[in-house]
């Protein structure tokens, strides 16, 4: 086996080095990307829209999360708002609760 | 003043400990006051590479919470002057260390060492952030392999977003490439990613190239520092990284292939 290996080694269309470099130079860019931090206006955005639900529902701070995502040339803001989960009114979405008091 | 080095990778098993053994073994033997500190709370090793497991009484956490001194818990090297290590607690809770505490201590030891060099654990966890935290200096140990580079670079980030130095603004850690097991005959065969390619992904100057070397794991079965090795390639690789973040300016060795004469190529062979 090793006689024409050794002599004429074939030279491979691409070394598995090669393809190793070119998956980490993707992940790692793509990886810093999203490292450099989420815009500032986010927690502003975060402020103001828990101020809105909140003429609704009575959530918190802790129940509202917004995270920002990139993928491939586009970014998906996602926003993610647990209503407290008192009756099954939660169903209704932000419909005012109409028995605030019994808590 | 005292200079803080974090020896760091984020993967396991890259080299970190056998590293932070030789470069402070290294140091010391080169005249300047050292101590080697492991962070590995639950997973102490660095004693046992560095031979001296039989010698520990107190530890890190001992010393964070004053049940000791520093003085009854550093353990001072039987071969080398100038060598000090500081193990880490095997049973204690890691939650014992604190920003705080960690700060204390590394104070008390500005004081009487030239260079502290902090052995991180693997991982993003606690352990490791506290080890690079108080940084002035990082030790990035790689390997040429895809999740070591990948892990490397999210270490890279850390440092540069959450060490105190981020986050009091100051100058930032100054960062070094440190690739151990490397096989240069490997990377010639394109079968493993090249000294070229790491540094062109991470971006961080290249302290030292360590050669795959069996003398590394007879050295740690002796728990002797491989850096003390003579006739290693391995120790005299760790040795010329030493005398490189010292300040001179040496040539890599061993991350080339001797070339192989046409009859070993013709027949095989090693």
């Amino acid at each position: 086996m090793g006689l024409f290996d050794n002599i004429f080694r074939p030279s491979p269309n691409k070394s598995s080095a090669a393809l190793a470099k070119e998956r980490l130079q993707i992940i790692v860019a793509h990886e810093r990307g999203s490292r450099r931090g989420s815009p500032d206006y986010l927690p502003a955005l975060k402020k103001e829209l828990l101020e809105v639900v909140r003429k609704y529902v009575p959530v918190d701070q802790s129940q509202i999360k917004v995270h920002l995502d990139r993928e491939g040339g586009y970014e998906v803001l996602e926003l993610n708002i647990t209503l407290p989960d008192e009756e099954p009114q939660s169903r209704r979405g932000l419909e005012i609760p109409r028995n605030t008091g019994q808590g | 003043m005292a200079t803080v080095i974090v020896v760091t990778s984020g993967k396991g098993g890259v080299g970190k400990t056998t590293t932070s053994a030789s470069f402070a073994t290294g140091l010391a033997q080169r005249g300047y006051r050292t101590v080697v500190i492991d962070f590995d709370v639950g997973l102490r090793n660095l004693d046992l590479i560095m031979g001296c497991e039989r010698r520990v009484v107190y530890d890190f956490i001992n010393i964070i919470n004053g049940e000791a001194n520093l003085n009854q818990a550093l353990i001072r090297d039987k071969r080398v002057e100038n060598l000090h290590i500081l193990p880490a607690s095997q049973t204690r809770d890691k939650e014992a260390l604190t920003k705080e505490g960690v700060e204390r201590v590394l104070n008390e030891l500005r004081q009487n060492f030239e260079y502290i060099v902090c052995d991180s654990p693997a991982g993003i966890e606690r352990g490791a952030l506290m080890a690079l935290y108080f940084a002035d200096e990082a030790l990035v140990v790689t390997n040429p392999e895809v999740s070591s580079v990948r892990d490397s670079d999210r270490i890279l980030g850390i440092l540069a977003s959450r060490s105190r130095r981020a986050e009091q603004g100051e100058a930032p850690v100054k960062e070094h490439l440190v690739l151990a097991r490397y096989a240069p005959e490997r990377a010639d065969r394109g079968d493993m990613l090249s000294v070229e390619d790491v540094l062109e992904i991470l971006g961080i100057p290249l302290l030292g190239v360590i050669p795959e070397s069996p003398t590394v794991l007879q050295s740690s079965n002796a728990g002797v520092p491989v850096v003390l090795e003579d006739g290693s390639d391995a120790g005299a690789a760790y040795g010329d990284l030493v005398d490189r973040f010292l300040g001179k300016n040496l040539p890599h060795r061993f991350i080339t292939t001797q070339k192989k004469g046409f009859l070993k190529r013709l027949f095989g062979g090693g």
